[in-house]
């Protein structure tokens, strides 16, 4: 019964939900926010002493933990405001803009 | 058996309302639509509709609160006229895109300014574009009938649009006349429970509705809600089918007098249409065939079946009660001549703006209007086709 359907950029409108109403929870990880990015965290992992102060002030929760150490950012839904460079005692995250030669 | 009484159009809206005992009724007043949730609040004081009356500090929050109720899965209705309409303006789109089929009943009325209250379509054709449904109604007797299946209409699963059903203000609000009213039971099987099919009160189907809409989907989401828009004019006709075999009373997406053999025709919205009818039948006593074609679907608008009815005529009048300011004409005039384009041989056409502000319109007003088609047909000039109907001039040297 539930109109669940997988919505992507190739989807017509035949198919699509009217209004863009959403028929179910727990499915904005299906929503790339990451596309709207014009900054790039870069995390100096050598440097960074795992102490989390970035991981609680994402907006985004994009900063993943595994085994209580901070893992790489997850692009797909970082849009790269910065804020996590900023809470950074140690500098370890850079801000680079995305298609500059250090981002590839 | 019906009902046989008497009421002006606003209680016969607020009758209907009661008949079909909605969830949600969120209003606030403005002449001349005033009275249709007073005698509506009065229903549920007595106790005899289970309606959650809504009352709101301002139009804009009446249709905010109706957008609310529809999309929580209640049956919402309202009421509204000229600035009233007019503050909702942006909350139409919201209604319309994220298909709520919510029924709002127009008294037409002019907007500001000059300050006017009275009879005057500026207010619905400036909502003309919101992906509304419009229906318009010539009779108190029209707009009761109207409203019921407006319901129908609106929710609908193809086409899940709001729908406005509109009347002019005091002609038809506030003029006591004969209606026949249908039995409680009957107006109640007739529009059903409302099931929608998604709603936010569903604890079972968690939904988000309204969310933001990129580029990439937003023409997508436009095209769907267009279909709506497309089916209604099918869906309007079935119901109006079913109305028929249960009243007797026989709706179309417009109505035709003597139009069949006339050489001449206006084309008119809601009141006028009945002092028209009165005209057409003088003239025809004079032996002219004079016709007339009144308006009840405008949004859709059957382009296709007007240009049909009217290709076989000389000239056309068409009437706007509003003008749009175009130099052209109103938005009637502008939507007639798009669907007559392309016919062979088409009829002269002339755009009247007319009654506005509440202007009567007589018998004789609307003769004027067939002589100057008469005229157009003797001398084969159409001159002017943006005109003013009856205003005061001074004769230019
Ligand atoms: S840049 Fe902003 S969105 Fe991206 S990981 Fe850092 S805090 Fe989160």
């Amino acid at each position: 019964m539930s109109e669940k359907t997988s919505i992507n950029e190739t989807i017509a409108w035949q198919d699509i939900t009217p209004g863009g109403n959403i028929y179910s929870s727990g499915n904005s990880i299906n929503f790339h926010t990451g596309d709207w990015r014009t900054n790039r965290p870069i995390l100096a992992l050598e440097k960074c002493s795992h102490c989390l102060l970035c991981v609680p002030v994402c907006p985004d929760s994009s900063i993943p933990i595994k085994d209580g150490k901070r893992q790489d950012f997850d692009y797909d839904h970082c849009k790269g405001c910065g804020i996590c460079a900023k809470a950074c005692p140690l500098n370890c995250i850079s801000m680079i803009p995305e298609g500059s030669k250090e981002v590839e | 058996m019906s009902i046989r009484e008497r009421l002006s159009g606003n209680e016969a809206i607020a009758t209907a309302m009661k008949q079909i005992n909605p969830d949600v009724v969120a209003a606030f007043p403005i002449t001349p639509s005033t009275e249709i949730p007073q005698y509506f609040s009065k229903y549920i004081a007595d106790g005899l509709v289970d309606t959650e009356f809504v009352p709101v500090e301002s139009e804009h929050s009446a249709m905010s609160a109706c957008v609310g109720s529809e999309s929580a899965g209640a049956r919402t209705m309202t009421a509204t006229s000229s600035c009233g309409l007019a503050l909702m303006h942006e909350i139409l789109y919201i209604a319309a895109s994220n298909r709520l089929p919510i029924t709002l009943a127009v008294v037409n009325r002019a907007l500001s300014g000059p300050i006017n209250i009275n009879a005057d379509h500026s207010d619905s054709m400036g909502s003309r574009d919101a992906g509304w449904i419009q229906i318009y109604s010539e009779s108190n007797q029209e707009a009761y009938d109207n409203f019921i299946q407006a319901v129908r209409i609106a929710e609908h699963k193809d086409v899940r649009l709001p729908i406005m059903v509109c009347q002019d203000g005091f002609i038809t609000s506030h003029a006591v006349e004969n209606i026949e009213l249908i039995e409680d039971d009957k107006v109640k099987e007739f529009v059903g429970e409302y099931n929608p099919k998604n709603y936010l009160l569903n604890n079972k189907q968690p939904m988000s509705i309204g969310p933001y809409d990129t580029p990439a989907y937003y023409m997508e989401h436009k095209r769907l809600q267009a279909e709506g828009m497309k089916n209604a004019k099918d869906v309007l006709l079935k119901v109006a089918k079913e109305f028929e075999n249960m009243t007797g009373r026989k709706y179309d997406l417009f109505e035709t007098y003597k139009l069949e053999d006339a050489d001449t025709a206006i084309v008119v919205i809601n009141s006028t249409a009945g002092t028209a009818k009165d005209a057409i039948d003088r003239l025809r006593k004079e032996g002219k065939k004079a016709g007339l074609l009144k308006i009840r679907l405008f949004r859709p608008f059957p382009a296709e079946e007007i240009a049909e009815a009217l290709k076989h005529l000389k000239a056309i009048a068409v009437m706007d009660r509003c003008d749009s300011f175009s130099n052209q004409g109103g938005p009637l005039g502008a939507d007639i001549k798009s669907a007559l384009y392309g016919t062979e041989n088409a009829p002269k056409l002339i755009n009247y703006v007319y009654g506005i502000g509440g202007r009567d319109v007589r018998v004789e007003n609307i003769i004027e209007v067939y002589d100057s088609l008469y005229e157009i047909i003797e001398t084969g000039k159409t001159g002017e086709t943006y005109r003013y109907l009856s205003v005061r001039e001074r004769e230019v040297e």
